[in-house]
């Protein structure tokens, strides 16, 4: 097991390594002078070749590119993350402020998508085809279509509409002020939630199916325990590890999702930040950010698959 | 009946054995059996035809011009005149909604065709070659795994500058990694299979074994992997859109008029939300409903457990 945990660390090593140098790739083919995103093409053409230079080089991008990678991982490892091309801040103050926000909405969502998607997902197993069942599955489909950030705009709509309430436009930090807080990330949760139940739910319900046909959990009914106790506690444990991995693959859906969700409905969180990083051209705000986004990711699929081989004693890993 | 090739150990989906693919008369056969056994995916069939028709004849059947404003119906909910209203300068939205269409479907389908096709072949050598080429693909695929995929999308649409091969390109690169693992674990397991062997005893080269042998067995896994892609992709474009790295206005597109409608002040008119979204919505449902119709046909495995 420490083996296996070793081996897992040493290959996302790996990974965050390769994702650095995609995005460091990426970010460095911009088309255009920075300086251009930065002064305006007006200011641009007003800078003197000396200006250019001066301003080129205390921006770090005089440097020869390697030498500007190695200079970047020093500031990750050091934890500045670099300075935003436009405000007097770095990336790693703006991730402080704005984070938590984004983690809060992130974590409430995968809480809610499985108390959403898993009574469901095993309902549906239980008694396949029936009305439940079938009601289940159709709103299961809907959502895996429903584009969350549209989802959004539309309860944004209807709760002004209809009751006339619009959601603070302000960040406040849970410690602050606990009830604002609570208003500007239930209808992100809410919306993230309901896209990945639809995946757990599925999930949950084809896993669960074929579990309930296997030779103990008939052992277990014929030796008279209730159909409760049997599914409760004999079926779904196993059930349940697919539906652990496929809860970290959705992650990926989270994350990127809380992008243009946090934008529908006005949350002043990280994925507002990505998306003004983007919309501004700040090269240095959107690498670090998507290196940060990346490595969550990376770390919460590590732990998933963690999780995964401590809850299955079947699966021995040399 | 489809005829049941005797490789039912292949992969998660049934591989179409080479004599039911060039014969026409199995592929009507086929879409008899799809409907049949799929009344509901062959309902969606006809929902996602119609809808692909629709964007296709655009010019034709779109009532305003999507580009042109007119200032005396300015903001005006849905009418007589104009089905789904009008925006802030007058454009008509149902227009906007069919051309809308146009784009985002263009660049999801084009995208699909060059992101899944890419993956998939690179993840058929990867797996029938093995080896350090095998090994060196596994590691970049996991790289480009290692990513959400819309933050990839919003890093490569950023990184090329803004305009519709951008976009196309964006989404593609996202889909790359799904046919590589894919297509790559169904090319593992014929590697070694008798018929497989035999042409390598006989002498044939890799590139003919890979393309005259394992391709064939590929293309169902893939037609179904492409159709789920679609769903993904126009959802991901329709992202881009929204946060304003997609295809620029003034072409609509499903996601910049979402986005444009935030820009009428703090409360958006319920119209210009509501349409473009169900166009998403209807589509995305369209196109995943057809995949896992595809799915159920091509897969004996599945059959009867849904």
């Amino acid at each position: 097991m420490h083996k296996y945990i070793l081996r897992r660390l040493g290959f996302g090593m790996l990974t965050v390594f390769g994702v650095s140098i995609i995005i460091f790739v990426l970010m460095r083919i911009l088309p255009g002078d920075p300086l251009v995103a930065v002064f305006g093409m007006e200011g641009f053409t007003k800078l003197s070749e000396a200006d250019r230079a001066h301003y080129m080089a205390e921006l770090g991008l005089s440097a020869p590119i390697p030498v500007q990678y190695v200079r970047w991982l020093g500031d990750i490892a050091q934890g500045r993350l670099g300075k935003s091309f436009f405000r007097d801040e770095s990336v790693a103050d703006l991730i402080i402020r704005r984070g938590p926000l984004s983690a809060e909405i992130g974590i409430l969502s995968v809480i809610l998508s499985w108390i959403l998607g898993l009574p469901v997902g095993i309902i549906s197993a239980i008694r396949p085809n029936s009305v439940m069942d079938n009601t289940a599955r159709f709103f299961s489909i809907l959502f895996l279509a429903v584009p969350g950030f549209w989802l959004g705009m539309l309860i944004v709509l209807a709760s002004l509409f209809w009751f006339g309430y619009k959601a603070p436009l302000i960040g406040v930090s849970l410690w602050a002020d606990p009830w604002t807080n609570f208003q500007l990330i239930i209808g992100p949760a809410v919306v993230l939630a309901v896209g990945q139940a639809a995946y757990i739910a599925r999930m949950a319900r084809s896993s669960l199916m074929e579990i309930i046909r296997e030779d103990y959990v008939r052992t277990a009914r014929a030796k008279g325990l209730l159909e409760r106790l049997v599914v409760v506690r004999h079926a779904l444990p196993n059930a349940l590890l697919p539906v652990i991995t496929l809860s970290g693959i959705l992650m990926g859906f989270v994350l990127a999702g809380s992008i243009p969700v946090e934008r529908a409905f006005g949350v002043p969180g990280l994925g507002r930040a990505m998306f003004t990083a983007v919309i501004e051209r700040d090269i240095f705000v959107m690498q670090n950010l998507v290196f940060i986004y990346s490595l969550v990711f990376v770390v919460i699929n590590i732990l998933v698959d963690i999780t995964y081989a401590w809850f299955d004693p079947r699966i021995h890993y040399q | 009946m489809a005829q049941q090739s005797d490789i039912s150990s292949v992969g998660q989906l049934r591989p179409l054995a080479a004599s039911e693919l060039s014969m026409s008369g199995r592929a009507r056969q086929g879409v008899k059996t799809f409907a049949k056994r799929n009344p509901l995916s062959a309902f969606w069939a006809v929902v996602a035809f119609a809808i692909v028709s629709v964007t296709l004849t655009a010019p034709y059947i779109a009532p305003y011009d999507p580009l042109k404003p007119n200032f005396r119906v300015m903001t005006k909910p849905p009418t007589a005149e104009h089905y789904f209203g009008t925006d802030q300068i007058g454009r008509d939205t149902l227009s906007r909604v069919i051309y809308g269409g146009r784009s985002s479907l263009f660049v999801s389908f084009i995208a699909v065709v060059l992101g899944t096709t890419s993956g998939s072949l690179w993840g058929l050598a990867s797996g029938y070659i093995g080896g350090t080429f095998d090994m060196i693909s596994q590691r970049i695929i996991e790289f480009l795994q290692a990513f959400p995929d819309l933050i990839l999308a919003m890093a490569i649409a950023m990184a090329f500058g803004t305009g519709t091969w951008t976009v196309i390109v964006a989404v593609a690169i996202t889909r790359i990694s799904f046919g590589g693992r894919i297509i790559r674990s169904v090319a593992l397991s014929l590697k070694e299979i008798a018929y497989v062997e035999a042409a390598r005893a006989v002498g044939a080269s890799t590139f003919r074994i890979m393309a005259l042998h394992i391709l064939p067995q590929c293309v169902a896994p893939y037609l179904v992997l492409a159709t789920t892609h679609l769903g993904v992709a126009i959802i991901i474009e329709s992202s881009l859109g929204f946060l304003g790295v997609g295809i620029p206005p003034p072409t609509p597109t499903w996601g910049n008029m979402l986005a444009e409608s935030l820009n009428s002040g703090l409360v958006p008119p319920w119209w210009l939300v509501v349409f473009p979204g169900l166009a998403i919505t209807l589509t995305v449902l369209a196109f995943n409903l057809v995949g896992d119709g595809i799915r159920d046909t091509l897969d004996p495995r599945l059959r009867g457990s849904r």
